[in-house]
């Protein structure tokens, strides 16, 4: 795959990652005639290499806990996570202000964290649009649902997923396919949310229950996490990538890591420098227009460091935005232990790696302690062994024999997962900046976060908590865990957790308070679009890569419209 | 589809769509064979029937990680024990790469052994069996802390031990039989669950 790189070639297109945004972007456009260049700062994905389906904890001396114990983490095992997920990348760091308890999830890995994520596939609605409007806080879109609606269509019928229609407006119907039965933790939360009228239902993910383009179905092994090797659920690396490359007009450098946009007189991007992580030499591939794709912060990363006497504080940054607003997904859960499920005979637990139950967003028509909402999802039940799982039962139990032996066996497939993702306003106090320190093992310099959570978000996850902890209650079961009072921020998750970093080069209508335009093109530099994470102008509850794609797919149209009329 | 439990190899080979014609990513047919090998291979490797040589305890201390392991963890009617399911020499390996380990089960197992000098003139793995439980029914639980506080860095290291054990038991294939989990499976719909009774 690799291009000379010192080829005078001019490419009509250069995309910066490969996650859900760059992938959407380069089936577009290169289906759009287009040549295109993109850059991966990690390898190619080989699914022999790095997809650990059906193998069993004991296949890997390690068993799943990684060298040394470092695939160990507070939900097991990290080692059969496929895309070298970090939190901590040794040779890339990233730097927390005091205070500041940022954990930068991300992959290097050709299709980026769409190998591995939960798949959670949800419209934003017409409300999450326009918060401004609604609620006198944060800050409109500059685009309505129904702009991106037909997007939304394109995906998903690409994409494929299931769900079911309900016609609620906080959670917009999509093309689905049929459902998978629930498993058995979803009946009991069923239950409790009918006896306290919230509304339990399918859930929503983009991965197949029907054979599509070729594809096959899924085949229930709930593995998502490690790759799928049947090419049943959505990932960038193989749903979205391969249709770009079978035009033959797709170029992908691996190992590339993008270092600065280069910006001619004309004040038009011209050129993406970037290091060869092989050969630790600095390259650069010249373009007439640029995708930023390489996830939220990074995006911003790479403006931030794009600096020119015509943009001294960054590439597109005439508005100072770049770097700020930076928006997570707050997250609570609380877990019950349900010791009629021990009761069940032993049967398949496994289903989709996804959910199969979910809560959409039902208190937005009345007044609440706290603005937006948030949806839950429903998880645990007697999934595959691994690492970590019986710490919980350890911890509270103690001892050891014969007689701990069979408190493990009577709590396993107990307990229940209940989480909350909910919707953060926009603050000034969260954003991320250049260190003025610190640079990676490859000279660029690297990002210093100052996240924090507001009133809104504590609110919120004390409602969470509130609610899932009577779910429980009214579902039989007991809450464990999660019970945090405010001292503990209400059991919140860490920031950085969920993995839904977004915000940080946001669109608006008003080029002094924003970067892009509604179509993810620069205010400032028409020849440059910004199409992941880093866009959204706020950040609903709905899970963010459904929206992406979408985005992205919808700036890739454009961009080959303007493109066609010799505008960019 | 089957609902029987197939081997990977079986499961790869029967699985025809795995890309359409002429999609550039093939990922089945080209790698079926070399992950069939290599799950050979790695089960191989993870044979605990084998012998084993220690990585990083030396005999002593390895003997009374495998005593420690099949306290936490012993054979009844339903299972094997620690021993079995190969829990020491998972422990072993991440011991051998991991320095706070070497410190907090290497030290945890001198102190034990000097607890035991002390109290009962022998090493651990000298004491009588009634020796043995009572030193264990004191490491076992936090609140022992009360009775006597050089108890507790034992504690700490017992807890280690019980963690670390029942993180190789059940993810063996004992451990995994013991549970009753049933999955890692190829199946063309999700059957659902059998009723769950109400409270």
């Amino acid at each position: 795959m690799l291009e000379v790189i010192r080829s005078p070639r001019v490419y009509d297109a250069c995309v910066v990652g490969s996650g859900a945004a760059g992938g959407a972007a380069a089936k577009v456009l290169t289906e759009g005639g287009l040549n295109v260049v993109m850059l991966e700062a990690g390898p190619l994905l080989d699914p022999a290499k790095h997809f650990t389906e059906h193998l069993w904890p004991y296949q890997l001396p390690h068993r799943g806990a990684g060298i040394g114990g470092s695939g160990y983490n507070a939900s097991g095992s990290r080692e059969l996570n496929v895309a070298f997920i970090a939190g901590e990348i040794g040779s890339e760091p990233y730097i927390n202000a005091p205070g500041s308890p940022f954990v930068w999830e991300r992959a290097r890995i050709l299709g980026g964290r769409t190998n591995h994520f939960t798949r959670v596939w949800l419209r934003m609605a017409e409300a999450d649009f326009k918060r401004y409007r609604q609620y006198g806080v944060g800050t409109d879109w500059p685009i309505t649902y129904q702009d991106l609606a037909p997007y939304y269509d394109k995906v998903e019928a690409y994409v494929g997923g299931y769900g079911s229609r309900e016609n609620i407006p906080s959670a917009p119907d999509g093309i689905f396919q049929p459902v998978p039965k629930p498993r058995c933790t979803d009946v009991v939360i069923q239950r409790g949310c009918r006896k306290l009228g919230i509304p339990c239902l399918p859930g929503r993910a983009a991965i197949l229950t029907r054979p599509l383009n070729g594809r096959a179905p899924c085949h229930y092994c709930n593995q998502c996490e490690r790759g799928c090797s049947t090419n049943s659920n959505f990932s960038s690396s193989l749903t979205l990538i391969p249709s770009a490359l079978s035009t033959g007009r797709l170029t992908i450098i691996p190992y590339a890591m993008a270092r600065e946009i280069v910006v001619g007189k004309n004040g038009r991007a011209v050129a993406a420098s970037y290091i060869d992580k092989t050969t630790r030499s600095e390259q650069q591939v010249r373009a007439r227009a640029f995708v930023l794709a390489a996830s939220s912060c990074e995006s911003a990363r790479l403006l931030l460091n794009s600096k020119s006497s015509l943009f001294p504080n960054g590439l597109v940054n005439s508005s100072g935005v770049v770097g700020r607003f930076l928006m997570e997904t707050p997250s609570s859960g609380v877990i019950g232990h349900f010791p009629q499920l021990a009761q069940l005979s032993p049967h398949n637990h496994d289903g989709t790696g996804s959910v199969h139950v979910y809560v959409p967003w039902w208190k937005y028509d009345r007044k609440n302690d706290f603005l937006g909402g948030y949806h839950i999802e429903v998880y645990g039940g007697r999934n595959m062994p691994a690492v970590g799982m019986f710490d919980h039962a350890l911890e509270e139990f103690e001892g050891y024999g014969v007689s701990l032996k069979k408190k493990c066996r009577g709590m396993y497939g107990t307990f229940v997962s209940i989480e909350g993702l909910g919707e953060m306003i926009p603050t000034e106090k969260s954003y991320c900046e250049i260190d003025p320190d610190v640079v990676d093992q490859w000279g660029i310099p690297v990002l210093r976060f100052h996240f924090t959570w507001t009133e809104n978000d504590l609110k919120m996850a004390k409602d969470m908590r509130d609610t899932f902890t009577a779910i429980i209650d009214a579902a039989g079961g007991t809450p464990i865990h999660g019970l945090g009072g405010p001292e503990s921020r209400w059991g919140y998750l860490y920031a950085g957790g969920v993995a839904h970093e977004v915000g940080v080069v946001r669109m608006g209508s008003d080029s002094r308070t924003s970067a892009l335009n509604g179509f993810c093109q620069a205010h400032d530099v028409k020849n440059l679009f910004v199409t992941d994470g880093a866009c959204f102008a706020t950040n609903s509850d709905k899970n963010p890569t459904l929206t992406i794609t979408a985005l992205s797919w919808r700036a890739s149209e454009y961009l080959l419209e303007q493109a066609r009329k010799g505008n960019l | 589809m089957t609902k029987r439990s197939i081997t990977r190899r079986e499961a790869l080979k029967s699985l025809t769509m795995g890309a359409s014609a002429g999609a550039v990513v093939t990922v089945i047919p080209a790698s079926a064979a070399r992950q069939a090998h290599e799950r050979i291979r790695r089960e191989k490797a993870a044979d605990p029937g084998g012998a084993y040589t220690p990585k990083f305890f030396n005999a002593h201390r390895y003997k009374t990680l495998q005593a420690l392991c099949q306290a936490v963890l012993p054979p009844d009617e339903r299972s094997g024990g620690a021993i079995e399911a190969g829990a020491p020499e998972f422990i072993d390996l991440l011991t051998s790469e991991n320095k706070e380990y070497q410190l907090a089960l290497g030290g945890g197992m001198a102190w034990l052994d000097s607890m035991c000098q002390d109290r009962y003139g022998n090493l651990y793995l000298g004491c009588s069996s009634n020796q043995q439980k009572e030193i264990l029914d004191l490491i076992a639980y936090r609140a022992n802390v009360q009775k006597d506080t050089r108890l507790s860095q034992g504690i700490r290291f017992f807890a280690l031990v019980r963690k670390m054990t029942a993180d190789g038991f059940y993810t063996s294939r004992i451990g995994i039989q013991d549970l009753g989990y049933i999955g890692n499976d190829y199946l063309a719909e999700f059957p659902g669950c059998p009723p769950v009774p109400e409270t």
